[in-house]
């Protein structure tokens, strides 16, 4: 097998450029090489100005989300050696506006994640004396949803993301599933009022696939599908006890 | 989005293509799945159609039999049978996403979510065979 690696990389320059286009790079082709140590190589020996981000190296800050192969994934977990013999074509995150090269703009995925109020709320006064008891069942029912990294990569896969920019989008709607099911808060009421929208849940068509990109396995879909059931739920409830609370 | 100066030129905005579903099987895959709900509804129809034949009399329902078994009505048939079963198993499928996700406090295995539709399917297939099979 060869001892280099074709890599196809996305070059784009806003000051020049109308559209990205693709330029091709040898790289070494290393067993314990990821992606992401490709792009570096590149960086440092044959191209200083190609522009990526990538921080952690160890699939935590979720940074280095890119397109490799047309499938979103975190470059610095993925080896190089599984694309061998090559090309691997390396692109920005679908869906995003591409800032330069390899990097997106996530101002909009940051302000959907804001608006659902990825914290604990409480409507009362808490000051408890002492830490808040969770048993391990109550821990449980949320854990999943609480390994987001917002890496974006449930964006890039998402075709509704893709077609309708206002939906809120899987990795928002799985962190505010993630806090309606933490025993300590009381914000399920307001964050149903934006998350339970047109643009929310009920803009999900269950393609799947932000599962199946998830590199921490938080399962964005069955967070989505499970809101819609809540949702539902509070709508039985509001009809049947207009007044009541609930 | 972030506001830009004239120092700072706008970022590249992607469009998607017409054609996206066309880029991976599992793009296609989740399109046939949705599509297959117009064969669902075209069942439909001809159950109702069937219903109204039968009746109108003995003549009118000979003619529908007539009809379903010319080669293009059997053709169409077997494609939108093939729709109809993609159209339960995949969604029969996704049963463990939403619902019984845990019995007795533990995790439920997603084929055990799903069973109680496929032994209904099964269940009502069966009865329905044997009615017209002439046995009930
Ligand atoms: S849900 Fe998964 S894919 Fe989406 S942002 Fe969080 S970690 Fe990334
Ligand atoms: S560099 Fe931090 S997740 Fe990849």
């Amino acid at each position: 097998m060869s001892d280099t690696i074709i890599l196809e990389v996305a070059r784009f320059n806003p000051e020049s450029d109308a559209e990205p286009s693709y330029e091709s790079f040898e790289v070494p082709l290393r067993p314990d090489w990821m992606v992401l140590d490709g792009l570096n190589h590149i960086k440092d020996q044959l191209d200083g100005s190609l522009a990526f981000r990538w921080s952690c190296r160890m699939g935590i800050c979720g940074s280095c989300g890119m397109m490799v192969n047309g499938v979103p994934t975190l470059t610095c977990e993925t080896l190089l050696m599984n694309y061998a013999p090559g090309p691997v074509r390396v692109g920005p995150l679908d869906h995003f506006p591409v800032v330069r090269d390899l990097v997106v703009d996530l101002d909009d995925f940051l302000a959907k994640l804001q608006k659902v109020r990825p914290w604990v709320v409480r409507k009362d006064d808490f000051k408890p004396a002492r830490e808040f008891i969770q048993s391990p069942a109550q821990l449980e029912s949320f854990h999943q949803f609480s390994l987001c990294i917002n890496c974006t990569l449930c964006y890039a896969a998402c075709p509704v993301y893709g077609l309708d920019p206002n939906f809120i989008g899987p990795a928002a709607i799985a962190l505010a599933h993630r806090y309606n099911l933490d025993s300590r808060d009381q914000g399920i009421e307001d964050r149903l009022d934006i998350v339970s929208r047109h643009e929310g849940i009920w803009d999900c068509t269950v393609v799947g696939e932000c599962s199946t990109v998830c590199p921490k396995h938080v399962d964005p879909s069955l967070a989505i599908q499970q809101y819609k059931l809540t949702a539902t739920k509070e709508w039985f409830k509001s009809f049947l006890l207009p007044r009541g609370k609930h | 989005m972030a506001q830009y100066t004239q120092f700072q030129p706008k970022a590249y905005r992607p469009r998607m293509s017409a054609y996206w579903y066309l880029d991976q099987w599992h793009y296609l895959r989740y399109a046939l799945r949705e599509s297959s709900s117009f064969f669902v509804a075209y069942f439909c129809v001809l159950t109702l159609v069937q219903l109204a034949a039968l009746g109108a009399g003995a003549g009118r329902y000979a003619h529908f039999e007539a009809l379903m078994r010319c080669p293009l009505m059997i053709i169409i048939n077997a494609v939108a049978l093939a729709f109809f079963l993609l159209h339960s198993i995949t969604w029969f499928n996704l049963v463990p996403r939403v619902a019984m996700r845990q019995m007795l406090g533990r995790p439920t295995p997603d084929m055990v979510s799903s069973a109680p539709n496929y032994m209904v399917w099964f269940g009502a297939t069966v009865i329905l065979a044997l009615f017209f099979l002439g046995v009930l």
